[in-house]
């Protein structure tokens, strides 16, 4: 092992930067505002909720450089190594105004303006990695994007001219980031970074084995994958980090593999990339993902990050546990394999032992004879946490009765949760409404529902309850609409007929 | 030639003034004119600086050296005796400057803004809502002020927290300000002879501004007594009064600057005050810049909302769903001081007809005084919920009478010349509602969709849906009489440049664009040549808050008040050098001309100064025809009224009480609009606005008053995909503002955030479908999922039980 790095390495628009001796879980946001008193980037909520934050950071996949939008106030700086940063202030070029900002101010997408950076970086960030986009994908781009003022009408009409405005402007941005490829090619290196100051220390090993062994001889050492959730434990809990250790520079921990009959994620990827080839496995996956936090939020968490938390709320355990997903631990060199389920022991707490951390998930693909579902319940459709989130797999027999259920519930208890007694009630019967109704009588001794602000006990239970009528109804009568909002219900809403919605006509 | 009517219309707008722009087209500038003047769809003045993160918020602003940073220790208790404030660690806090408490304040300990003394700027004794500041520190770096301030002891003696509305009135719970009684008629008689009555209550919610700029201030010290303070403010002179107040020191010592704001909705009338005055003092006890900048978690439990109200409503009616009278009683949750919660319970009252005659009434606030944070302004200003009150009377009589909605508000509709009587007993003079509705049910075609959604709920077994029509009408004017005034200041430089300043603030709403505009078409510049710059108590003094949809109203006129008395020194003195009569002297598209003469602007101010003319002046305006007797419950507080009315279409699922809203159709009435685009903007985005309030937007506190929803990953405003699927907004062409407002305009900031009422009311409807329209859901709001599926339980069980009696 060659000596550790102690100088953070990056590309902030055009230019190269080395720094070193700044606070370890220094955000980016605050070193944009503080220490360069580079204003244009916003604090809004500091929590990565509101987006006004938004900027854009790009990194080297293979010889080319990938952009992905992510909120500055809960990254912190130190995650930008070998990696280019791009800020509103960037986005100007030559005196002119972007594209996506043109059309913004003709549109008239601003009022306040305070939101509207961040609104200009998610767009722009679009504008970059899509040729076009639909409604839908400009809403979803804009999740993670609060504006207070204009009610996003001007946005999503802005949003849909950029495309049409920008072919040459991105020419030039495109041939730029050849360039850029190569400027970060050179910024790649074996050496674990260690931003060190007074007792306190971000670390950010380059190699897996170089992780593992670091991690077991520093247990007490906070890993720090996207930070969507650790970045409020520095932001808003104002937590003192002693030592970080960031998986964020170790490509192996972000490899996708497929196998015949599962697919195995290295706990770095991203939702955004976890979420292609679950999608691609079921509809609702899709969706799940599409729901989950902004698309900042999905670009900066991880699958190994969402499943190690250990949130009662959290939106994919359930999914996972219901596929029938196992959780790769490692120490040092040795490993053990066991199912999601019984890694959650507790609120909060999980079958991991000092040293240990979540290299791998599998999840199992979905068999001919299965079906599946998962739905979300939040106060708001989109961007919020579930008040209710269930996933439900059912292994039909021969005669078409249920061999095997999963049915899996978040925010019912302390921990992501299956439903023994429902699940029993299942088993041997045909699925319909009837055994539906059976199971959800059965969820009531199954579960204590969580009762809080997001949702009442009371209301989490008899969401759970009908989550199963609405699996069921979607199994058994195709054509009957049960959703109202994304795009599982625009499916059904056209498969129904013009007459039961005037929405589709302008 | 000379295109005359243009000009003639400035000089006097003749009556109906000129017709809006329907559905607010851009209005292309003729090559004759330039690009400058009222009516004019432009962008916002600073749209450039926005979408590049060059325009300056506080925050933003460069920090004077040795910048100090504030923050905030706040209480752990909602009610409480403080026993004791240890603040030791605080001051041995590394990086710490100073640590504040109320008895470091030189003049008085109070902030209420309505100088009732009830609002304490530092706590020292009493504890009245949670996160109530007790003191502030003062550091090198905000971290370390924010860090330091976690360190202190405080201790309490508990007392038990008055939370809720019910609470109070079980308690018996003091009001913060005098209630308000509107009446006209027997109520009792009345009630007593309507064929039909019926009683019922409902919830309101509160609503958090949410601005995306949080609450800043920056105080930078001068010589003598004197302090800067740039303060995220749409009310500077309060700010400045309130500062002065609290250090004891005229008014004179203090300036308070503020160029734009990041959003404020009623949020920084008066809210602003606490930061202002803490930085101020610190600055001055400190002789460095202090900034104050809370988290906004801290902002958002700190700071007042939107009153949530709990209105118990008595209405009699007969067979056609006539109202006959209706006994009306707004109970508000008002926080732990009075702050603005007298005039925003009254507005409530002025607005608890809504567009309906009541033949009898009684409308009664009771402004409550609870151990939460100070309700305050905030869009709408009690209005809202004074409509939504109005509408629920409506729609139960809808269902007792099993009309449709739609008529009964048709029936009940304010008249022209006969059942014009407010409550309050103005007559209502412009009222155009019968025409917008009328329009608006054929353009969206109300009845046919009426059907149609019935047709398919019939055969949609789990997603329902609803539709519902509701009309506004909002009084504009500030009902505190005096606040009805403004003041500008136009210099001309001696380049032919023009300095615009006037006393109402920018904050998105498009206020400094929408003046520039008046100035610019008032001198025949281009917008270029006129310089808008920050709203500051140094230039125009004693201003009034920018709130009330006031902005444009007041300031425009004052603005163009200015540029016409300077306009008439140039034309006087142009008159005597060219001797012809004024009247011929034109100004048009930068040049200045009569019979064959012209010249440049430029040239013009460049001789007018050179004959010693003076090129500024100061404007004053004041709304004519108000006034107002609290004590009687008469007068005339409104100047006039905004009218709009919108048809919204939603969709709900009946196993998780989610829903969407499919369509919108709004026709609103800007008067001639100022700026359509602008106006637009308003429509749009205070429609979304007042959607989030009826509809995901809950404000949660627990038994212990403890607001649990203080940050956006737990209180939810609308995204991008929760806007109306379909969202058609026209300007209804109804001939411009009666009254001789700028340009014949409209206020607009407010009136089209209640638009969205009808969002409630079409959830209402989808929830009635469930018993086949038999039963008034008496929907709450906010109408969360969780109180959607809950109504449509409670509809499927009365549905059941009616079969049960059926069969019996």
């Amino acid at each position: 092992m060659s000596e550790a790095r102690n100088t953070l390495r990056f590309i902030d628009g055009e230019v190269s930067r080395e720094l070193s001796g700044f606070d370890p879980t220094l955000t980016i946001l605050d070193w944009l505002r503080l220490g360069e008193r580079r204003m244009g980037t916003k604090e809004g909520c500091a929590e990565g909720d509101c987006g006004a934050c938004t900027v854009v950071v790009g990194r080297l996949v293979g010889r080319r450089v990938e952009y992905r939008a992510i909120n500055a106030c809960i990254a912190p700086l130190a995650s930008l190594d070998g990696r280019r940063l791009i800020t509103v202030e960037h986005v100007k070029a030559g005196g002119n105004l972007h594209p996506v900002q043109q059309a913004m101010v003709e549109r008239h997408g601003s009022q306040c303006g305070f939101c509207t950076p961040g609104i200009v970086m998610s767009l722009f960030a679009l504008w970059l990695n899509e040729s076009e986009a639909n409604e839908e994908r400009i809403e979803d781009a804009l999740a993670g994007n609060l504006c207070r003022c204009t009610g996003y009408v001007p946005i999503i009409a802005a949003a849909r001219e950029m495309f049409e405005r920008g072919r040459a402007a991105k020419e030039a941005w495109t041939a730029r980031s050849t360039d850029i490829a190569e400027r970060l090619a050179l910024l790649q290196d074996e050496r674990r970074l260690e931003i060190v100051k007074g007792s306190r220390r971000f670390v950010a090993p380059a190699s897996l084995d170089d992780f593992a062994k670091f991690y077991a001889r520093h247990p007490d050492a906070t890993i720090l994958a996207g930070a969507t959730d650790v970045g409020l434990w520095i932001t808003k809990e104002m937590r003192l980090l002693d030592t970080v250790l960031h998986p964020g520079r170790i490509t192996a921990l972000e490899a996708v593999v497929e196998e015949e009959h599962a697919f195995v994620f290295g706990a770095m990827t991203s939702l955004a990339d976890a979420a292609k080839p679950l999608g691609h496995m079921h509809p609702h996956l899709a969706e799940l993902f599409r729901r989950f936090g902004g698309e900042q939020i999905r670009n900066a968490g991880t699958l190994g990050g969402n499943v190690a938390n250990g949130s009662p709320i959290g939106d994919l355990p359930p999914a996972l546990i219901a596929l029938g997903a196992t959780v790769t631990l490692r120490r040092e060199d040795r490993r053990r394999e066991l199912p999601l389920e019984k890694f959650f022991i507790a609120y909060r707490r999980q079958d991991r032992h000092p040293g240990e951390f979540v290299e791998s998930v599998r999840v199992p693909k979905l068999g001919a004879t299965s079906l599946f579902h998962a739905s979300k319940v939040s106060k708001r459709f989109d961007e919020d946490i579930s008040a209710v989130c269930a996933a439900f797999r059912l292994t039909l027999d021969a005669n078409g009765h249920v061999a095997e259920a999963r049915l899996t519930y978040g925010g019912m208890a302390a921990t992501p949760k299956r439903a023994p007694i429902a699940e029993g009630s299942l088993v041997g019967k045909a699925w319909n409404e009837l055994s539906a109704e059976e199971a959800a009588l059965a969820l009531e001794r199954d579960f204590e529902p969580i009762d809080d602000w997001r949702a009442s006990a009371r209301y989490r239970m008899r969401c759970a309850q009908n989550l199963l009528q609405r699996f069921a109804v979607e199994s058994c009568e195709a054509e009957t609409q049960t959703r109202v909002a994304g795009p599982l219900a625009r499916h059904h809403v056209r498969s129904a007929g013009a007459e039961a919605s005037f929405s589709g006509g302008l | 030639m000379v295109d005359r009517s243009s000009l003639d219309e400035r000089a006097a707008p003749e009556p109906g003034g000129r017709r809006a722009a329907k559905s607010a087209p851009s209005r292309e500038p003729t090559d004759r004119l330039v690009n400058s003047r009222m009516h004019l769809a432009m962008p916002h003045d600073s749209a450039h600086k926005h979408v590049t993160g060059e325009a300056l918020y506080i925050d933003d602003l460069p920090e004077p050296a040795g910048t100090a940073h504030l923050y905030l220790g706040l209480s752990e208790r909602a009610h409480a005796k403080i026993t004791a404030i240890h603040l030791d660690e605080v001051r041995a806090f590394p990086g710490v400057l100073a640590v504040l408490t109320a008895a470091d304040i030189p003049g008085v300990n109070d902030i209420s803004s309505t100088g009732r003394h009830d609002e304490v700027l530092l706590a020292s004794e009493l504890i009245s809502y949670h996160r109530q500041p007790i003191f502030a520190v003062v550091a090198e770096t905000r971290d370390a002020a924010r860090r330091a301030c976690r360190t202190a002891k405080v201790t309490y003696e508990d007392l038990p927290p008055v939370v809720t509305v019910e609470e109070a009135r079980r308690a018996g719970s003091e009001f913060v300000t005098p209630p308000l009684k509107l009446e006209r008629g027997d109520i009792a008689a009345a009630l007593r002879q309507s064929p039909h009555r019926l009683t019922g209550s409902m919830r309101l919610g509160g609503q958090e501004h949410f601005y995306l700029e949080g609450q800043v201030a920056l105080a930078v010290p001068g010589e003598d007594d004197d302090v800067t303070v740039h303060s995220s403010t749409q009310h500077p002179s309060e700010v400045q009064h309130m500062v002065s107040h609290v250090l004891g020191i005229p008014s004179h010592a203090v300036t308070v600057e503020v160029r734009r704001m990041g959003g404020a909705f009623g949020g920084k009338e008066t809210q602003g005050n606490l930061f202002a005055c803490l930085a101020a003092l610190a600055a001055k006890k400190l002789n460095r810049a202090v900034k104050c900048r809370p988290d906004r978690d801290d902002d958002m439990t700190i700071t007042g909302k939107r009153h949530d109200f709990l209105i118990d409503y008595e209405v009699g009616f007969d067979d056609q769903g006539v109202i006959q009278a209706s006994d009306l009683v707004y109970a508000a949750r008002c926080g732990f001081s009075a702050d603005l919660s007298g005039p925003v319970t009254d507005r409530a009252l002025f607005h608890a007809d809504n567009c309906y005659f009541y033949p009898s009434v009684r409308a009664r606030s009771e402004p409550f005084r609870t151990n939460t944070c100070s309700n305050t302004a905030f869009r709408g200003f009690g209005g809202p919920q004074g409509m939504v009150g109005a509408e629920r009377l409506i729609e139960e009589i809808a269902f007792a009478t099993r009309l449709d909605p739609l008529d009964v508000r048709k029936r009940n509709f304010y008249g022209r010349g006969e059942r014009d009587i407010t409550p309050y007993h103005q007559r209502v003079e412009d009222n155009i509602i019968g025409e917008i509705v009328e329009t608006l049910e054929k353009t969206s075609r109300y009845r046919e969709r009426r059907e149609a959604l019935r047709a398919a709920n019939a055969k949609s077994r789990i997603v329902k849906h609803g539709l519902a029509l509701t009309p506004v009408k909002f009084g504009i004017s500030f009902t505190a009489t005096w606040f009805n005034q403004a003041g500008a200041l136009v210099h001309v430089y001696k380049d032919g440049s023009v300095h615009l300043n006037h006393g109402g603030t920018e904050m998105g709403q498009g206020l400094y664009m929408k003046v520039a505009q008046v100035v610019a078409d008032e001198f025949q510049l281009g917008l270029d040549r006129v310089k808008i710059t920050a709203t500051t108590t140094g230039k125009v003094p004693n201003t009034s808050a920018t709130a009330a949809s006031s902005g444009s109203d007041l300031n425009g006129m004052a603005a163009q008040a200015a540029a016409r008395m300077i306009k008439e020194r140039l034309i006087g003195f142009l008159a005597e050098e060219w001797s012809v009569p004024g009247e011929e002297i034109l100004f048009e598209a930068g040049l200045v001309r009569a019979r064959n003469r012209s010249m440049t602007f430029e040239e013009l101010v460049h001789a007018a100064y050179m004959a010693r003319i003076q090129l500024s002046a100061a404007g004053f305006y004041k709304t004519p025809k108000i006034h107002w007797d609290r004590k009687t419950g008469r007068g005339h507080p409104f100047y006039y009224f905004a009218y709009g009315a919108a048809v919204s279409e939603v969709a709900i699922d009946t196993l998780t009480g989610e829903y969407r809203v499919e369509r919108v159709d709004i026709l609103h009435d800007c008067g001639n609009s100022l700026n359509p685009a602008i106006d637009r903007g308003q429509i749009e985005g205070g429609f979304v606005q007042g959607m989030g309030w009826l509809t995901t937007e809950e404000l949660w506190f627990d038994k212990e008053g403890r607001l649990r929803t203080h940050a956006p990953s737990t209180y939810k405003i609308p995204v991008a995909s929760d806007r109306p699927r379909v969202f058609n907004v026209e300007f209804f062409d109804g001939g411009g503002n009666r009254e001789p407002t700028v340009g014949r305009s409209k206020a607009v900031g407010e009136p089209p955030l209640m638009l969205a009422i009808s969002v409630l009311h079409a959830l209402s409807d989808a929830v009635a479908s469930i018993a086949d329209h038999r039963f008034c859901p008496r929907l709450d709001a906010p109408a969360t999922p969780e109180g959607v599926l809950f109504a449509v339980e409670e509809m499927k069980a009365r549905s059941a039980t009616l079969c049960r009696e059926a069969v019996r």
